[in-house]
């Protein structure tokens, strides 16, 4: 591994090929992966006894749900990275993570309302899981408010890494909320320690749609990525030969 | 060769304080000087919580379960109206750089500005929430649980807040980034000071969330004054 010059990577200028042949690979990736997880999660999944057909939107609802803070994290390794080492990919790599990961939000929290209704009989509780939820997606807007706020994008990639460092902070409050506050929220039926509650097929098919948002994630990342690089590296000779090749 | 002042751990420390007690007593005397600015914290309190008894009418019950969440609620949005002023007018001046460019640490200058925020700001609404309380019906021990709940829980607020204020120096979009910046970051405060009162009326006692307030003010006592100085830095550059 110590062949890969991983430091050249760090220069936009380098990345952009790299992440330029990865998106193929991930998108299809992506794509196989969704429709595996969907065939599995709603034609061959069980129907859940109690709740019907109305629980299978777990394969879209739980993985939305990972992804949502998953890339929330994510994106604070990448700023705490770029205060860090002071590396202008590691910002761009945030920026082009915050959309995706404030989509996701929206979708966990979407999908949750359509299932609480038939589940509940509420489309929203405000219960400490949703809530924390909706304070992700706000700090996840925050963040793309801040940097949208500031011209100078060096300016904005500093200022919005120490506001997603703090917002950080958070993201932990939210997984363990659902031990702090006791509610309507049921709790977290997949878990490392203990044998799962659901069927085998069920778990698979929703393990299968976390790995095809995942690699969606990447791949919408790394195009995002490339526009970013082409928009903030116009001024160099090189920017523009990576546009004509792009046509 | 000129004379080099010998920088131990001990001189570092001193000049921490001094730095810390120099920006205190400076932002208080500016804060004492303009009374304007000084009452209407509170005023804008206090009017905040007047008209929810207008808006949802004067039943007695309901006051009493509106109550805490409403004297927090405004206790959240006034906090977070005076904020831009930790900063604004020194950044506006030139004398914000100054300060970042003094040889006492800037984090603890800056905790001098905060404290001084707190005391001119949050303290009045601090002395005034008992008796607002008891516009709400709330019992005379319940209305110390507020006051207290809310002498722990308003320092955390300016002290988040001004990470907020510093990032946002200098910017256009202003007052309304900085509530979008800010508000979610209150939340956990929120939760636990309404709560302190819920828990007690409930039976079980309101220490849990007060030392969950506790915590949160000692961790933020640290951290940030050394995040808002980071962002004062990067607002200069």
């Amino acid at each position: 591994m110590s062949s890969i010059a991983w430091f050249r990577l760090a220069s936009p200028a380098s990345f952009f090929p790299l992440a330029r042949r990865l998106v193929p690979w991930f998108s299809t990736g992506a794509a196989l992966l969704a429709v595996t997880g969907l065939w599995l999660g709603l034609l061959v999944a069980p129907t859940d006894a109690q709740q019907g057909d109305a629980y299978r939107i777990i394969f879209i609802h739980v993985p939305a749900a990972w992804m949502s803070m998953f890339i929330y994290i994510v994106m604070a390794f990448w700023c705490a990275v770029s205060l860090t080492f002071n590396t202008r990919l590691a910002a761009m790599l945030a920026q082009a993570l915050a959309p995706t990961g404030a989509m996701f939000t929206v979708l966990a929290l979407v999908t949750g309302a359509m299932w609480g209704k038939p589940a509940w009989g509420t489309y929203w509780a405000w219960d400490a899981r949703m809530t924390s939820e909706l304070i992700l997606l706000f700090l996840y807007f925050g963040y793309m408010a801040l940097r949208n706020a500031i011209d100078d994008p060096r300016r904005a990639d500093r200022a919005s890494a120490v506001l997603a460092l703090v917002g950080a902070i958070n993201v932990p409050i939210i997984y363990f909320s659902v031990k702090w506050w006791n509610t309507l929220h049921q709790g977290a039926s997949v878990s490392l320690t203990s044998a799962p509650t659901m069927a085998a097929t069920m778990l698979t098919g929703m393990l299968i749609m976390a790995f095809a948002a995942w690699f969606y994630a990447i791949a919408i990342a790394l195009l995002r990525v490339q526009a970013i690089i082409v928009e903030r590296e116009k001024n160099f000779r090189w920017s523009g030969e990576l546009l004509r090749w792009i046509r | 060769m000129a004379a080099v002042l010998e920088i131990t751990d001990e001189t570092r420390e001193s000049s921490a304080w001094r730095g810390f007690a120099w920006s205190l007593t400076r932002d208080l005397k500016l804060a004492i000087r303009s009374k304007a600015e000084l009452g209407v914290q509170l005023l804008f309190y206090v009017i905040v919580v007047t008209l929810f008894p207008l808006a949802v009418g004067a039943e007695p019950l309901l006051l009493r379960t509106l109550g805490p969440g409403v004297l927090w609620v405004a206790a959240l949005l006034a906090s977070l109206l005076s904020l831009s002023r930790i900063f604004a007018a020194d950044f506006a001046d030139g004398s914000l750089e100054q300060l970042a460019l003094s040889p006492q640490p800037l984090p603890a200058l800056i905790s001098g500005k905060i404290a001084a925020h707190w005391m001119s700001t949050g303290f009045p609404l601090v002395a005034a929430s008992p008796f607002l309380g008891a516009q709400f019906g709330l019992t005379a021990d319940e209305g110390w649980l507020l006051a207290l709940g809310l002498l722990i829980g308003t320092p955390t607020l300016s002290l988040l807040g001004a990470i907020g204020a510093a990032l946002t120096l200098g910017l256009r979009a202003g007052g309304g980034l900085l509530a979008l910046l800010i508000l979610p970051l209150y939340v956990p405060i929120l939760i636990f000071g309404a709560g302190s009162i819920e828990a007690a009326r409930a039976g079980l006692g309101a220490s849990a969330q007060l030392s969950l307030l506790t915590a949160a003010l000692l961790a933020t006592l640290v951290g940030a004054p050394l995040a808002s100085a980071a962002a004062v830095r990067i607002a200069l550059d």
